[in-house]
């Protein structure tokens, strides 16, 4: 709670904070915000201009932009925080147990980390979905794959520095169980640092979802992503411009809104290394 | 140096050996087969097994990584399965456009953001400073291929400023410079409020330094401070990230060739994945993580020669 009000405080933190919130409940409320099904198509009113009618106007199939936005907004913040989470879990966990491991274990851990980040993101991505083939659930996998070495390399070097703490030998000592002394006591000391970690990444997953769905490589028709809303606008840009404008505004106000707001988060929890903005 | 030079070099190799063992391997999560992929469901048997062993898929996986560094430190990046021509070509011919993008988009990146970042230092707090800090947020968090779109759509379609498509092939290096600006600005957009945020933070550090303090009561002009003494030192950490850069540079570029319809590495890698031509996502692939690689280890290499404390923290460290 302390974070957000800090967050609150900060007033770019403010703006983020209010574009998260609105894009959230956007997402959450869609079946009942939006004026249409996103996937129904009518055709003689392709490209109609926005109205009192179709707010944002309709695509080249005339389905309605504004119902299309909001469900975007479903898959893009879902499959995203989806993601992170996941990369969280297992980079907490595959971090630890690097840190604990015998050195041998926890040196193959950190080469595979080292290989997966010898990629750039989206080429390794791009390569994993070539052999997986398109769809959500795939996509989920490989954009977890290619976060999950940050989150390890920041836990492994939490776990670390934490390892040899009096309160945490003392609890060994008194016989704490391991699991214990995971969950009550690694865990919630190390989080802070991988939920700010978490914060700052949620932009680039946005970005790498939306970008994979744009090249077709990522969540497919008829569901609605502002990554192939922004593709079947762009292919019909002579036509009409404006669903190019109101999937890129989308898109970029989403990822704008989650800068702003880990930024704020980050400066929160660690006030020496925000304050450089 | 020359002992941090060679330690750097074997681990360049190894990490090289370890991507493509990946790389290679990675076929094998298709489900089914790459061969029968692409022969569709129709092809006898027989076609499948002689495709198979064209491809080399029938041999254990480790002979396949050797064979695949063997043949590619030969030259021989592989056979495009559907031209049947070889793959080395097709991807050399893609490398020069790719580079004359991500070469553009760094000049433009530091010419745009080690000015701004002066600038926001220069007077911390002021009107420069932060809206500075705010354009950067912005520069930063947009994504490329929504910045690639907009910049087509304003000055391409509705102005006609700039050619719609394509890198000016073989039309004299006025019209490539003409393709290649939406391109480069579409690239460079992000970075340039990264480098300008890593100037104004690294060189505000300097700037509270003793030297600086000295210098100025010398009565030095506060330009010679900032540009000849401050910058000098604030630079360093600037070409760190350029390493880091290279990468994402690469990975913008896919998505900004394949809207702009530029003839690149990442363009041709996206198009082979479409029509599921492995050999050259391989190929393609393997040329972006050789070149990943090989700027980080440059990079390195220049950081350490400019700042000799990495060096030595290197060696002390023991373990690597």
């Amino acid at each position: 709670m302390d974070e957000l009000v800090s967050i609150w405080a900060n007033p770019t933190g403010r703006v983020g904070l209010i574009i998260v919130v609105t894009l959230s409940i956007c997402a959450i409320f869609a079946p009942i915000l939006a004026p249409y099904q996103p996937s129904a198509i009518n055709v003689p009113i392709r490209f109609s201009p926005p109205s009192t009618t179709h707010w944002l106007g309709t695509d080249q199939l005339g389905r309605d932009l504004f119902s299309r936005v909001l469900y975007g907004a479903r898959i893009a913040l879902g499959v995203s925080v989806a993601i992170t989470i996941l990369a969280l879990i297992v980079g907490a966990l595959l971090g630890i147990a690097a840190a604990y491991a015998p050195p041998l274990i926890e040196r193959a851990i950190l080469i595979v980390f080292d290989l997966v980040s010898s990629y750039p993101t989206v080429i390794l991505a791009l390569a994993f979905v070539a052999v997986l083939g398109p769809g959500v659930t795939n996509l989920i996998v490989v954009v977890t794959v290619v976060f999950v070495p940050q989150f390890g390399r920041v836990a492994r070097a939490q776990a670390l520095a934490l390892r040899h703490r009096s309160f945490l030998e003392a609890e060994v000592i008194l016989g704490a169980s391991p699991t214990r002394v995971l969950f009550h006591y690694l865990l919630p000391n190390i989080l802070g640092p991988l939920i700010v970690l978490a914060s700052m990444n949620v932009p680039s997953v946005i970005t790498l979802e939306a970008g994979l769905s744009f090249l077709g490589l990522g969540v497919r028709p008829p569901l609605a992503s502002w990554g192939s809303m922004l593709y079947d606008g762009f292919i019909n840009l002579n036509q009409a411009p404006w669903p190019v404008v109101i999937s890129a505004g989308a898109l970029s106000l989403a990822t704008l809104g989650f800068t702003l707001f880990g930024e704020a988060l980050q400066a929160a929890f660690d006030p020496q290394r925000g304050g450089n903005r | 140096m020359v002992r941090y030079a060679l330690w750097q070099l074997a681990s360049l190799v190894a990490v090289l050996v370890g991507a493509t063992a990946i790389l290679v391997l990675l076929t094998n999560l298709i489900p089914g087969d790459a061969a029968s992929v692409l022969l569709g469901s129709r092809a006898t048997p027989d076609a499948v097994a002689a495709l198979r062993q064209s491809m080399g898929l029938d041999l254990p996986a480790y002979e396949r990584v050797a064979r695949f560094l063997w043949n590619a430190a030969h030259g021989d990046l592989g056979t495009d399965v559907i031209s049947g021509r070889p793959v080395t070509g097709t991807v050399l011919r893609a490398i020069p456009s790719t580079l004359m993008l991500a070469f553009g988009a760094i000049l433009v990146a530091i010419g745009l953001g080690v000015p701004l970042g002066v600038q926001a230092a220069a007077k911390p707090g002021g009107l420069v400073d932060r809206s500075t800090a705010f354009l950067a947020v912005g520069l930063i968090s947009t994504p490329s291929f929504v910045i690639a779109i907009l910049l087509l759509l304003v000055f391409s379609v509705q102005l006609g400023w700039t050619p719609v498509l394509g890198g000016g092939e073989g039309e004299g290096f006025w019209s490539q410079l003409h393709h290649l600006v939406l391109p480069v600005i579409a690239v460079s957009f992000g970075w340039i409020g990264y480098i300008a945020r890593q100037v104004r933070s690294s060189l505000l550090d300097v700037l509270g330094q003793s030297y600086i303090k000295t210098a100025r009561a010398y009565g030095l002009p506060d330009k010679t401070v900032l540009y000849k003494y401050a910058l000098k030192v604030a630079i360093i950490p600037v070409i760190s990230i350029l390493g880091v850069g290279v990468g994402d540079l690469i990975g913008k570029s896919v998505f900004v060739e394949t809207i702009f319809g530029r003839p690149g590495l990442g363009a041709l890698i996206n198009s082979a994945l479409r029509d599921r031509n492995y050999p050259v996502v391989q190929a393609g692939v393997f040329v972006v993580v050789f070149l990943y690689v090989f700027t980080n280890a440059m990079v390195d290499l220049l950081y350490a020669w400019l700042d000799p404390r990495i060096r030595e923290r290197f060696f002390r460290r023991g373990d690597h």
